[in-house]
């Protein structure tokens, strides 16, 4: 079960909006390497992990990753806010007016939608938290992207500090992995998949 | 019209919380760190005085029974604003 807070994990703020800029920052919403990819793929991989600390670490940084999700969603709202069908013509997301007009969607910097390709689950574990830091570090390079196109100090902060987060995931991804790869070695079998493992023991 | 006053308490209560999920996400892979295990107990006491005081000003920030107690016949959580409108 999950719950609500109502309020935002790091403020969210900009100095002005920003059509181009929000048409960039989308994709960190519903593009491949964005909150919403984050959230679901470490959500979903929890239920073939072997041990505790890893699912409740994926438990975890999953919950976050949808408090990330809603900081995006945040940006671009106020990055758009007010914007009219002329600014968003100007801006090059005509697209976007003509089948959302100021909502939200999941795509990607392009326009292309978000689909569950972005994210997998092979069921192994060194398979899927090495697909996870692999993830962390292709937001991050995202972020560094987005940081480097815009001016506005205040839209920076807030990436700057989700790009930070990128960073310790990464890091926790890593421990998790090593915590694996200890449990494989020190574990009375031979590595055969986590449910026959649990049933021979 | 009092926005700024519930910013800056807003403020404290992300601070206090961003220690306790650093802390939490910390402690998933080290369980066994007895200092950090202090500072979230630490945290998660000084988070709930701050959620507190908050919440008197603001109204509940959590619902579903963890929040949103009324005193006053009064469904507050649907007050606005809303997280992206602050
Ligand atoms: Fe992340």
């Amino acid at each position: 079960m999950w719950i609500y807070e109502k309020k935002m994990e790091h403020p969210v703020r900009v100095c002005r909006p920003d059509v181009k800029f929000a048409k960039m920052v989308i994709t960190q919403y519903g593009g491949p390497d964005g909150e919403l990819s984050a959230s679901l793929r470490y959500l979903n991989q929890r239920y073939s992990m072997p041990t505790d600390r890893i699912k409740a670490l994926l438990t975890d940084i999953g919950t976050e990753e949808l408090a990330h999700m809603e900081m995006i969603a945040g940006l671009v709202f106020k990055l758009t806010d007010g914007a009219t069908c002329e600014d968003f013509k100007e801006a090059g997301w005509e697209g976007q007016y003509t089948q959302h007009d100021n909502g939200l969607f999941w795509t990607d910097a392009n326009g292309v939608p978000w689909t569950a390709k972005y994210i997998a689950c092979l069921g192994d574990p060194i398979t899927d938290l090495t697909e996870d830091m692999a993830a962390e570090q292709k937001a991050r390079s995202t972020y560094e992207h987005l940081i480097a196109c815009t001016d506005d100090e205040l839209a920076k902060d807030t990436l700057r500090w989700l790009w930070q987060r990128e960073v310790v995931h990464f890091q926790r991804f890593g421990e998790a992995l090593n915590d694996v790869q200890e449990w494989m070695a020190t574990s009375k079998h031979m590595w055969c998949g986590c449910d026959r493992e649990k049933k021979e023991e | 019209m009092n926005c700024e006053k519930q910013v800056a308490m807003l403020r404290r209560v992300q601070e206090m919380e961003f220690v306790a999920i650093e802390l939490n996400l910390y402690l998933d892979t080290h369980p066994c760190d007895t200092e950090a295990i202090n500072d979230y107990n630490c945290a998660v006491e000084r988070l709930r005085v701050l959620v507190q005081e908050y919440e008197e000003e603001f109204g509940p920030l959590m619902h579903f029974g963890h929040g949103g107690f009324s005193q006053k016949n009064e469904w507050q959580w649907i007050q606005g604003p809303w997280p992206w409108e602050i």
